[in-house]
C-alpha cells in the first residue's frame, strides 16, 4: 500500500513536471525568445561555473585536509615506500597546481567572456611562442618527473641483495602459501605435475635434496630491517601479491614465476604502537580478478624483530616431516639424506613410514 | 509566428508518420537496410544510447552492493533470477559478471560505436561535402555486424552460467576455464564471438571513413580546411584500423585456447583438481595483445570526442580554435604515440622491469601533446563571446574532465608510482574520468549540437541545462571520491572490503558515491525523455541554429539522400573564421569566397582571393 502511494506521488510529479516544461515551452515560443541565438540563461551558466568552482576547490581542500577523520593514506612500513611516497606526493603538488590553475582559467574565462552583445570576440587563431612554451614547460616538468621515477623503478626491481631472504609466495584460488627454505637456506625444486589434493598443493619436487628441508606456513613471517624476496608463483589463474602497507606489488602468474624484494622497517609491534590498534595486522590481498572469492584472498603477514623471525624460523618443521607418506617420492639414494634435513629421524617408528609409503 | 510555429509542429509531427508516402524508398529501406550515412548514424546513435541505459543500469547495481555491502536486492529478482540468493543478497560471481559486461558495454557498444559510429558517419559526408560514404553498402554491414554483436552480448546476459565475468580485459587462464569461474563457459564463447562480429563492424566503417575523407572531399576542402571533427574521426578510424585486428588476433588465440587444447596463453596450471598438459605459453602474451588494441582504444574512444569539442568550442566561443595546426598535430602525436605505450598497463603483470623504463618513457611525452590540447581549449575560451548552448556547457564539462582525469595519467604511468596504484581505484577513477565521462560527455555534446541536423528539430534547452549541471556535479561526486579510496589502496573488483583491516574506513564514502551515481544516473533519463520526444515534438530547427561555419549547415533543414539538393558546395576558406575583424558578420561560412569578403581578408588572404576561382553552383546552393 505504501509503495503504492509513493509510485502514484512519483507518477503525479513526473506529470506536474512536464506540464510545467510544456506549458513553458509554448510560452516562449509564443514570445518569440527561440528566434534568439544566445539563451536568456547565459549569464546563469556563467555564473554557475564560477560557483561550482568555488564549492568544488572547497570541498577538495576541506576533504583533504581535515574533512577526514584520519589520514587515508596507509602507514609505510617499507624502505622503498619511503620513496615512492615522497614521489607521489611530489606529482600531488605539481598536479594540484595544475588542476587548480586550469580550472580557475576555464571557469573564469567562461565567466568573463559570456556573451556580450556589444563586444566581440577577438579573432586570435595561433600564437607560436605561447604554444611553444605550453609544450616546452610540460615536457620539462615531466621530463623531470620520469628521471626520478626512473631512478627509484630501477632500484625497486633491481637484483635483490645477497643477503636477502627468500620465500616463495604461492596463489591459488583463493588463498596464500608460503614456503621457507628451511635449514639450507635454500628454495627446492617444483613442478607443478606433482601437484595434488592429498597433500602436495605446492608440488614439491622432492627429486631436488634442496626441498627436503622446506617448510610452508599460511601467514607470511618476515624479519624487520632485512631485505626479503619474494618468488611468486600460482597455481590456477593470475592473482597478484599486493601489500599495501609495503607498497609493494607484483602479479602471480602460473606458469611465469615472477619476484619482487623489499625491506619491511617496521615490525606488526612497532605498527600496533604507530596506529594504536592492538589488533592491527600487515595483509597480503590478491589484487587481480581471480574469481568468485577474490575479494576474501589474503593472508596474514608477520613483521617480527630479526631475532624473534630466527627463532620462528627454527621452531617451524619441515614439510616432509609432516607428511612423511612422501618419502616415497624421494629417489632411493637421496633418502637417506633427506630423513636427516628433514628432521624425521625424530619419528621413532620408521617402520610406520616404510609402511605408508608402501601403500603408494 | 507564433501560433504558425506550433502549427508546423503538429503538420510535421503527423508528416512524420507519413514519410513513405512521398519517397521512393520504402519503410525497410529508408529505416532497416538503409545505405544512407545520415540515417545509419541515427540507428547508432539510438542502439548505443539504449547499450548506455543497459550499461549503466549494470553499474547501478554492483554500486548499490558496493555503497551497501549485503543490501536486500530482492527486487531484482525477477530479473537477476539465481544472482539474488534467498536473503536477497547479490551473487560475488554475478557481481564480477557485472562489472565486466558494465566495461565491456561502455567501452565498445557505447563509446566506440556510440560515438565513431554515430558522428563519423553522420559528419563525415556532410562536413567534406560529400553525397555519402565511399560505400554505402559496407557502411550498412557495418551496423548489421554490430547490431548483430550486440544481440549476442546481450543473449549472454541471460546465459544461466552467466555472461563473461574475467573483467573486461578477459586475461587468461582466468577466461579459459570454466571451472575458475563460470562466466568463463558459455558467456565467454559469446563473448569472444560478438567481439569479432564487433571488430567487423568497426574496420568496415573505419575503411569507410578513411576513403570518404581521403577521395570525397568537395572542391576547396583541402586538409588543411577540414573541421577538426573530420581530422579527429579520420585518426581514429586509422588507429582503429591498425589496432583493432590484433584484438582478433588476441580473441583467436584465446578460442583456439579454450577448444582446441592449444597452449598460446596457457602454462604449467593445477586446476580443477588436476595439472593440465598445456606448457610453453605465457598468459603475458595475451596482456601485450590485448593492450596493443586496449591502448589505442582509448584514444579511440577519446580523440571524437575532442573533435567534437574543438568545434563546439570554436563555434560558441565565436572565434577560431586557438592552435589548429597544433591541434592536428597533437592529435597525431597522440594517435602515434598510443601504439607504443601498452605495456604501462603491465607494470607490474612480471613484464622485464627495462621495458617498464622504457614504456614509463613513452607514456609521459604522450601527456604533452594531450598538456597542448587542453590549454588551446582554454586559450579558445579566453577573449571569446561565449554563447552557453547545452552543447556548450557540455564541451566545457569535457575539457574540464579531461584536465582531471589526465593529470592522473601522470602518476599511474610512472612505474615507480604504479606499483601501489596499479589495480586500485585510483585507477578506477583516472579512467572513468578522462576516458568515460570525457567521451561521454563528447557523445551528449555532439547530440545537443547536431540534433537539429539529425531531426530536424531543437532539443529542449531548458532539459539539456538541467541534464548537464546534475550530471556534470553528479560525475564529480561519483568519482572524484573514488581517488582518495585509492590513494588508500582499496582494490577495484573487490565484491565487499568488510573482511579486511586495511580497507575498514571509508564505507560512507563509498555509499555516498553509491547514492550519488544513483542521482547521476537518475538525470540520464531527463536526457532519454527530451531526446525521444523532440524527435517527434521539438520545436523546428532553423537551417543553421548555431550560426556555424561548417559544410552541413548550408544543406536544407531536413537533408535529403545526397544531402545537397543542387550541386555539392565549393569551400573557399577554413572552418573557424569567426568573428573576423571588419567582417559585418560574426561567422563566415567556409562557402563565402575569400573574394566576396575584401573587408576582412588577411594579407595571404587577400592574394589568395587574387587567384580564386568561384564555382557558380555555390551561390545559388546558398539560398536554401
Amino acid at each position: 500500500m505504501f509503495n503504492l502511494v509513493i509510485i502514484v506521488a512519483v507518477v503525479l510529479i513526473i506529470a506536474i513536471v512536464y506540464t510545467i516544461f510544456r506549458v513553458t515551452t509554448l510560452i516562449s515560443i509564443a514570445k518569440g525568445e527561440s528566434s534568439n541565438n544566445v539563451p536568456s540563461s547565459n549569464k546563469t551558466h556563467a555564473t554557475l561555473f564560477i560557483l561550482f568552482l568555488i564549492a568544488g576547490l572547497g570541498g577538495f581542500f576541506y576533504y583533504s585536509f581535515g574533512g577526514l577523520d584520519d589520514s587515508f593514506v596507509q602507514p609505510i612500513a617499507s624502505k622503498h615506500g619511503v620513496e615512492t611516497d615522497f614521489w607521489f606526493w611530489v606529482t600531488m603538488g605539481v598536479t594540484c597546481f595544475v588542476f587548480i590553475v586550469t580550472h580557475i582559467l576555464l571557469f573564469g574565462f567562461s565567466y568573463k567572456y559570456q556573451h556580450d552583445k556589444d563586444r566581440c570576440a577577438s579573432f586570435y587563431p595561433h600564437n607560436n611562442k605561447l604554444e611553444l612554451i605550453w609544450t616546452a614547460v610540460p615536457a620539462v616538468v615531466l621530463a623531470f618527473l620520469v628521471l626520478t621515477g626512473w631512478k627509484i623503478w630501477t632500484d625497486i626491481t633491481g637484483p635483490a641483495p645477497e643477503e636477502a631472504y627468500e620465500i616463495e609466495v604461492f596463489g591459488y584460488q583463493y588463498g596464500w602459501s608460503f614456503r621457507y627454505p628451511g635449514k639450507d637456506g635454500k628454495l627446492g625444486d617444483y613442478d607443478y605435475r606433482k601437484i595434488d589434493k592429498t597433500g602436495n598443493d605446492l608440488g614439491i619436487d622432492l627429486k631436488d635434496r634442496a626441498s627436503h628441508d622446506d617448510f610452508i606456513s599460511n601467514q607470511l613471517h618476515i624479519p624487520k630491517g632485512k631485505p626479503v624476496l619474494l618468488k611468486i608463483r600460482a597455481r590456477d589463474v593470475i592473482h597478484s601479491v599486493y601489500m599495501p602497507q609495503f607498497r609493494a606489488q607484483m602479479n602471480a602468474v602460473p606458469g611465469l614465476p615472477t619476484k619482487f624484494w623489499f625491506e619491511p622497517t617496521k615490525s606488526t609491534a612497532d605498527m600496533r604502537i604507530e596506529t594504536g590498534n592492538p589488533d592491527f595486522n600487515f595483509e597480503l590481498v590478491c589484487n587481480k580478478i581471480c574469481g568468485r572469492s577474490h575479494f576474501g584472498m589474503k593472508a596474514t603477514i608477520v613483521v617480527d624483530e630479526l631475532d624473534e623471525f630466527k627463532d620462528w624460523y627454527k621452531d617451524q618443521e619441515a614439510w616432509l616431516k609432516l607428511n612423511p607418506d612422501y618419502l616415497s617420492q624421494v629417489p632411493e639414494n637421496l633418502k637417506e639424506v633427506a630423513i636427516i634435513s628433514a628432521e624425521l629421524e625424530n619419528i621413532d617408528n620408521n617402520q610406520s613410514v616404510g609402511n605408508s609409503s608402501s601403500s603408494f | 509566428m507564433s501560433i504558425t510555429d506550433i502549427q508546423l509542429e503538429e503538420n510535421t509531427a503527423s508528416h512524420d508518420d507519413h514519410h513513405d508516402d512521398h519517397h521512393e524508398q520504402g519503410f525497410i529501406e529508408k529505416y532497416i537496410f538503409s545505405t544512407d550515412h545520415k540515417m545509419i548514424a541515427k540507428q547508432f546513435l539510438i542502439t548505443g544510447i539504449l547499450w548506455a541505459v543497459i550499461g549503466g543500469g549494470l553499474s547501478i547495481i554492483f554500486r548499490l552492493q558496493l555503497g551497501f555491502p549485503g543490501i536486500d536486492l530482492t527486487f531484482l529478482k525477477p530479473i537477476l533470477g539465481q544472482w539474488i540468493d534467498a536473503e536477497g543478497v547479490l551473487d560475488p560471481e554475478f557481481y564480477l559478471a557485472l562489472v565486466t559486461m558494465h566495461g565491456t558495454i561502455m567501452v565498445f557498444f557505447v563509446l566506440t560505436a556510440g560515438l565513431s559510429g554515430t558522428f563519423s558517419n553522420f559528419l563525415i559526408p556532410l562536413q567534406i561535402g560529400a553525397r555519402d560514404m565511399a560505400s554505402g553498402f559496407m557502411n550498412m554491414l557495418s551496423y548489421w555486424f554490430f547490431f548483430l554483436s550486440s544481440v549476442i552480448m546481450f543473449i549472454s546476459l541471460f546465459l544461466e552460467t552467466g555472461p563473461a565475468a574475467g573483467g573486461w580485459t578477459v586475461y587468461p587462464p582466468l577466461s579459459v576455464f570454466k571451472e575458475a569461474i563460470s562466466g568463463s563457459g558459455a558467456g565467454m564463447t559469446m563473448w569472444l564471438v560478438s567481439m569479432v562480429f564487433f571488430i567487423a563492424s568497426t574496420l568496415l566503417g573505419g575503411v569507410n571513413y578513411i576513403s570518404t575523407v581521403i577521395n570525397m572531399r568537395t572542391k576547396g576542402m583541402s586538409f588543411s580546411r577540414l573541421p577538426l571533427t573530420i581530422w579527429a574521426f579520420f585518426i581514429t578510424a586509422v588507429i582503429g584500423l591498425l589496432s583493432f585486428p590484433v584484438l582478433v588476433a588476441a580473441a583467436l588465440l584465446l578460442v583456439f585456447d579454450r577448444s582446441f587444447g592449444t597452449s598460446f596463453y596457457l602454462s604449467e596450471i593445477f586446476i580443477g583438481g588436476e595439472a593440465l598438459p598445456n606448457i610453453g605459453g605465457s598468459p603475458i602474451l595475451y596482456q601485450h595483445l590485448f593492450w596493443f588494441l586496449g591502448h589505442p582504444e582509448v584514444y579511440i574512444v577519446l580523440l571524437p570526442a575532442l573533435g567534437i569539442t574543438s568545434e563546439i568550442i570554436a563555434t560558441n566561443s565565436r572565434k577560431p580554435i586557438f592552435g589548429y595546426r597544433a591541434m592536428i598535430g597533437s592529435m597525431l602525436a597522440i594517435a602515434f604515440l598510443s601504439f607504443i605505450v601498452w605495456a604501462h598497463h603491465m607494470f607490474v603483470s612480471g613484464l622485464n622491469p627495462f621495458l617498464g623504463s622504457v614504456f614509463m618513457f613513452l607514456t609521459l611525452i604522450i601527456a604533452v601533446p594531450s598538456a597542448v590540447k587542453a590549454f588551446n581549449y582554454i586559450t579558445t575560451l579566453w577573449r571569446g563571446n561565449i554563447v552557453f548552448t547545452p552543447a556548450m556547457l557540455f564541451s566545457i564539462g569535457l575539457v574540464s574532465f579531461f584536465i582531471s582525469g589526465g593529470l592522473t595519467g601522470i602518476f599511474l604511468g610512472n612505474s615507480a608510482l604504479d606499483i601501489n596504484l596499479h589495480d586500485t581505484y585510483f585507477v578506477v577513477a583516472h579512467f572513468h574520468l578522462v576516458m568515460g565521462s570525457a567521451s561521454f560527455f563528447g557523445l551528449l555534446a555532439g547530440v545537443y549540437h547536431w540534433f537539429p541536423k539529425m531531426f530536424g528539430r531543437m532539443l529542449d534547452e531548458r532539459m539539456g541545462y538541467i541534464h548537464f549541471w546534475l550530471t556534470f556535479v553528479g560525475v564529480y561526486l561519483v568519482f572524484f571520491p573514488l581517488h582518495y579510496i585509492g590513494i588508500a589502496g582499496f582494490p577495484r573488483r573487490y565484491y565487499a572490503f568488510t573482511s579486511y583491516d586495511a580497507f575498514s574506513t571509508f564505507g560512507d564514502l563509498n555509499t555516498f558515491v553509491s547514492v550519488a551515481a544513483i542521482l547521476t544516473f537518475g538525470a540520464q533519463f531527463l536526457f532519454l525523455y527530451n531526446f525521444f520526444n523532440s524527435i517527434f515534438r521539438g520545436r523546428r530547427a532553423p537551417q543553421n541554429p548555431w550560426n556555424s561555419t561548417t559544410l552541413e549547415w548550408t544543406t536544407p533543414v531536413n537533408p535529403g539522400h545526397g544531402n545537397w539538393p543542387g550541386a555539392i558546395p565549393a569551400v573557399y576558406r577554413w572552418p573557424y573564421d569567426y568573428s573576423k575583424p571588419g567582417s559585418e558578420s560574426d561567422f563566415i561560412p567556409q562557402t563565402v569566397p575569400l573574394s566576396q569578403t575584401p573587408e576582412s581578408n588577411l594579407p595571404h588572404e587577400q592574394e589568395l582571393a587574387k587567384s580564386e576561382v568561384v564555382s557558380e553552383p555555390t551561390k545559388a546552393d546558398e539560398s536554401h
